[in-house]
């Protein structure tokens, strides 16, 4: 976009703000973890997967979300999930 | 036998009470008996934004503790003849009925309507339970602001542990303006979020706010909320509705834009 530097266009859009506040806030509540847990979890997984590919970080997500189990009579409660956007499927020349 | 419906949301203050309003009235237009049940014991407000606050003689408490029969308690509505509001209590509280007598409440009302809609209060404790005891399908009112949501998420949760049915979402007050300039989650975020199916999505209309201060429901006017919360009670009849969000307009720009386009 052409005014894209400008500080006010530069601005995140609230909106998306609010949906990436309210991710990370229904995962802590849906887990029981505190936030500040799930950051960590988050950043441990960028470390390892980042050994391999390049990922977008900013753009990860965490969330929770509860299995359809009452009709399957499947157990578990909820399933725990990401999504990690890649930037290059190029394999990364330096594992060790 | 009818189909019990719960309106809740958790958080206070999203519209459930509006939306119960409008999907009775949505539905007694659509030629269904229907019967909508105030259970916010202490809270009685279905009865005012329906216009029938003055027509209250028995309530909720007074048939579940026997105090007087069914039928002397219903007030029937003065533009529906097939609509009909159970009012709740407005000197008890949320501890005078319990879910079992609620389940008899609504068991006993099932052979005379098509519908039951349940006008739940706000919170999680006893009135919740109270209201979502006899219902076999729920409808989630949210706005789309992060505590409404994570709220919403919530009661979702509770619902699917009470092994609810069918759960559907609706999202009240959208902005489309503010949607449309990034400053306002969309349905489709909400609905990402909540990971919950859509039954419908409310404008911010003025006229809702006028409606109330009526006491005459939107539901069949040519409003656009109106026209929203019919478009619902069609879902809940099993009709094809495609979900879109009719356009309000705000400030002069958007009413002369709108205006021209109608032209």
């Amino acid at each position: 976009m052409m005014y894209s530097r400008t500080s006010v266009l530069r601005r995140k859009r609230s909106g998306a703000i609010a949906a990436n506040r309210l991710k990370a806030l229904l995962a802590a509540d849906q887990t029981g973890f505190p936030p500040e847990v799930l950051e960590m979890l988050k950043d441990d997984l960028l470390r390892v997967i980042s050994r391999y590919m390049d990922v977008d970080a900013q753009r990860m997500e965490l969330r929770v979300r509860r299995s359809d189990g009452a009709e399957s009579g499947d157990e578990d409660p909820a399933a725990l999930y990401t999504v990690i956007p890649v930037r290059s499927l190029r394999l990364k020349g330096t594992i060790a | 036998m009818s189909e019990v419906i719960v309106v809740t949301s958790g958080k206070g203050g999203v519209g459930k009470t509006t939306t119960s309003a409008n999907i009775g009235t949505g539905l007694a237009i659509l030629g269904k008996r229907t019967v909508m049940i105030d259970t916010d014991i202490g809270l009685r407000n279905l009865d005012v934004v329906m216009g029938l606050e003055n027509r209250i003689v028995y309530n909720l408490v007074d048939v579940v503790e026997g105090n007087c029969r069914m039928k002397q308690a219903l007030i029937r509505d003065k533009r529906y003849p097939n609509l009909y509001l159970l009012p709740s209590a407005q000197t008890r509280d949320k501890s005078a009925v319990n879910p079992e007598q609620m389940m008899k409440l609504v068991d006993d009302l099932q052979d005379d309507f098509d519908y039951i809609l349940l006008d739940c209060p706000a919170g999680i404790e006893q009135g919740f339970k109270n209201a979502v005891a006899g219902a076999g399908r729920a409808l989630v009112v949210t706005t789309p602001e992060v505590s409404a949501i994570r709220d919403a998420d919530r009661i979702i949760g509770l619902l699917d542990a009470g092994q609810m049915k069918s759960i559907h979402l609706i999202v009240n007050r959208v902005r489309h303006d503010m949607v449309r300039r990034g400053d306002m989650m969309s349905v489709d975020d909400v609905m990402d979020i909540l990971a919950v199916p859509l039954i419908g999505a409310i404008p911010d209309d003025e006229a809702i706010v006028i409606s109330t201060n009526q006491g005459e429901p939107l539901a069949g006017t040519d409003t656009a909320a109106g026209q929203a919360f019919m478009d619902i009670c069609r879902r809940l009849l099993g009709e094809d509705v495609p979900l879109t969000l009719p356009n309000v307009s705000y400030g002069i720009f958007g009413r002369l834009t709108s205006l021209l386009k109608r032209a």
